[in-house]
């Protein structure tokens, strides 16, 4: 649509939020300053300066620390955070991607059921479900008692401190965060469209690439960066289910600010890893150009 | 005339479909001719819609059977069926331009590209779409979007095309131009047309063929002048243009003519075919437009007397209530024919003459 001529184009993303709009807005915008973009900047500071015997930030200016980022012991870690990140939001988006699809196309009535059932999860603290997993999955847990048992495996399998184990838990912690988004996408997906592919002669695999993946798009996206981005400086799953052996970025970064006391090559891990984020949202979310 | 190939296209033979209770077509049948235009008509919850979906395949019959060109597709689904529809809210794909929701049909059949290309320009010009072709359904108008959905359909050149409403979100003098364009279309292309809506004048219009449904069921199939001038029941007689329902006691009989005591009336005779031989009362529909008034006492089948009770304007015609002596009470229509001279006003006293023919016996639902 064209605006009037001669009339303010009132199209709301277009729109300056005007006094009352900021007003409502200060809270959020307060809070974001407190707590997000000052700690940015001074993660920031930190990360060009250097430190001394004690662990104390000395104010310098220099870029060794990001230097050392690019030394290949770190490369390795991160790619590695990245990989076992990919891994899992692949996994996510396969499995929830049929969950969130059926939960969006089931009946309204007992829609809310199932969205209360994907939630359910979250009323338990998430260190207790973490530990939960492991009971699962070491090697005298119900899981192998349960493979021993019918016969599968014959000597207990080793799943608990494996990588293995760190992507079931990053799995299990994120899929949530897949389903939601990608079922909001879904939901507001027209029947009729789905029914026209079949009726113009595709089959549930054409239906699927060429109509419902297209119009669900902003869904798989979000969902896709919901998982990808946290999963990579994820620290406390890999801590726990990889035990020491499976280090991520997240566990370096966190490393450095505790044991190592070294804030300031901390905080520069940490810019680059923002850096990874803001790019891989950069390129999720660019304009498509064939979108309208 | 296109009804006259008496090939069966589609056959529903003995469809029944219920949801948890109920019922949304109940035992079925029906023969849809090849190349003819065909209209489902009922008001909502009849069950039309479901039956046209047991075609196109998004349902399957509970109980029953469903062939298209003979061929038993009951448990096909649509992907498989050479039949193909136009959806009521027209189901455009937003994120593909014109041309590529018309080629649709045509990329997942893996017709050849070029030859793809050339039916999509020849279905694009057949509902005069020129230049709209890379637009997004989100830039055209109600009317354009229609075409489309019609262009993406016929394009797949189907033996059968469904039309579910297709043309109920249209104003009322688009609908009615899209009325003639799709009946002069069907005749172009020969296709079986399978139209469902609620609109009595939107099937007389187009139809060769009207089946009326009403609660699951097939009330009466024949063409437009058979089911507006013969209604077999109540309902069809109401549904379809305006009626005046009319009970009656036997008096006389002779052969195929039949005398009816109108209660709080007249007596009327008329030509029945279809009364039970022992019946004492009988169910008559007549159209308002059939009753001819006169202030003068003409020759005719049937004449009474009547009071002139309402008169409402309604452009084009008058709408007339007359009143017997007796209390019957019904509906008349007389055309406006000059301004200067009105024939007819209220609180006059006239008489109403109605042809044998004009009188149908109808059953009660």
């Amino acid at each position: 649509m064209t605006p009037t001529a001669g009339l303010p184009d009132t199209r709301g993303a277009e729109r300056a939020p005007g006094l009352r709009g900021w007003l409502l807005m200060a809270p959020l915008l307060a809070w974001l300053g407190a707590f997000v973009i000052a700690p940015t900047l001074i993660m920031l500071v930190y990360s060009f300066c250097d430190r001394d015997e004690l662990g104390q930030v000395v104010f310098t200016f220099s870029w060794s620390n990001y230097t050392r980022v690019f030394d290949p012991t770190y490369l390795k870690i991160l790619l590695k955070s990245v990989y076992y990140a990919a891994i899992t939001t692949a996994i996510c988006l396969v499995v929830g991607y049929p969950v969130a699809y059926w939960v969006g196309r089931a009946p309204e009535r007992v829609r809310n059921k199932l969205l209360a059932l994907i939630m359910i999860p979250f009323w338990t603290s998430f260190l207790i479900r973490t530990y939960a997993w492991m009971t699962i999955l070491k090697s005298e847990g119900p899981l192998n008692s349960l493979l021993l048992y019918l016969g599968m495996i014959s000597t207990p399998l080793d799943i608990l401190y494996t990588p293995t184990a760190v992507v079931i838990g990053l799995v299990y912690s994120y899929l949530p965060f897949m389903i939601l988004p990608i079922y909001g996408s879904v939901e507001k997906l027209d029947n009729a469209l789905v029914e026209a592919a079949f009726d113009l002669g595709a089959g549930p695999v054409r239906a699927f690439a060429s109509v419902i993946a297209p119009l669900t798009r902003p869904g798989i996206v979000a969902g896709v960066m919901l998982v990808f981005i946290p999963a990579i400086g994820m620290f406390a799953i890999t801590d726990l289910m990889g035990g020491a052996r499976v280090p991520m970025i997240g566990n370096v970064i966190q490393n450095q600010f505790g044991q190592a006391r070294d804030w300031p090559f901390g905080a520069a891990l940490g810019m680059t890893v923002l850096l990874l984020f803001a790019a891989t949202f950069w390129l999720t979310t660019k304009k498509d150009p064939s979108a309208t | 005339m296109s009804t006259d190939a008496k090939e069966v296209m589609v056959e529903v033979r003995r469809v029944t479909k219920t949801f948890d209770e109920f019922t949304a077509v109940s035992d079925v049948s029906l023969e849809i001719r090849a190349g003819e235009f065909i209209t489902l008509l009922g008001p909502s919850g009849c069950g039309k819609t479901t039956l046209l979906r047991m075609i196109s395949g998004f349902e399957t019959p509970t109980q029953g059977q469903i062939f298209i060109a003979g061929q038993d597709v009951t448990h096909d689904p649509p992907y498989r069926r050479d039949a193909n529809q136009v959806f009521q809210s027209y189901a455009l794909f937003p994120h593909m331009t014109v041309k590529e929701n018309i080629g649709f049909g045509l990329r997942m059949k893996k017709v050849p590209k070029s030859e793809a290309q050339e039916r999509v320009r020849e279905a694009i010009a057949m509902v005069s779409l020129g230049g709209m072709e890379d637009r997004k359904p989100s830039q055209l108008s109600g009317g354009q979007r229609q075409r489309v959905a019609l262009a993406r359909a016929i394009v797949c050149r189907p033996k059968v095309l469904l039309l579910d409403e297709p043309l109920s979100a249209l104003d009322a003098k688009l609908r009615h131009a899209m009325q003639v364009e799709l009946k002069h279309l069907q005749q172009k292309l020969g296709i079986t047309f399978v139209f469902v809506t609620h609109d009595q004048e939107e099937a007389l219009t187009m139809s060769d063929r009207i089946a009326v449904i009403n609660q699951g069921k097939v009330e009466q199939l024949g063409d437009a002048t058979a089911i507006y001038h013969q209604p077999k029941t109540t309902f069809v007689a109401n549904f379809i243009g305006q009626a005046n329902i009319l009970e009656g006691r036997v008096v006389s009989r002779a052969g195929r003519k039949v005398t009816l005591r109108l209660e709080g009336g007249p007596e009327v005779t008329l030509l029945a075919d279809d009364l039970p031989d022992d019946a004492t009362t009988a169910m008559i529909s007549v159209r308002p437009e059939k009753i001819l008034i006169r202030k003068q006492r003409e020759e005719s089948d049937n004449v009474f007397e009547a009071e002139i009770a309402e008169e409402i304007f309604k452009g084009a015609t008058d709408q007339l209530m007359l009143r017997t002596p007796g209390g019957l009470e019904l509906w008349a229509v007389v055309a406006n024919e000059s301004a200067r001279q009105a024939t007819v006003h209220k609180g006059d006293k006239v008489f109403c003459h109605l042809h044998f023919d004009d009188i149908v016996v109808v059953q009660g639902n």
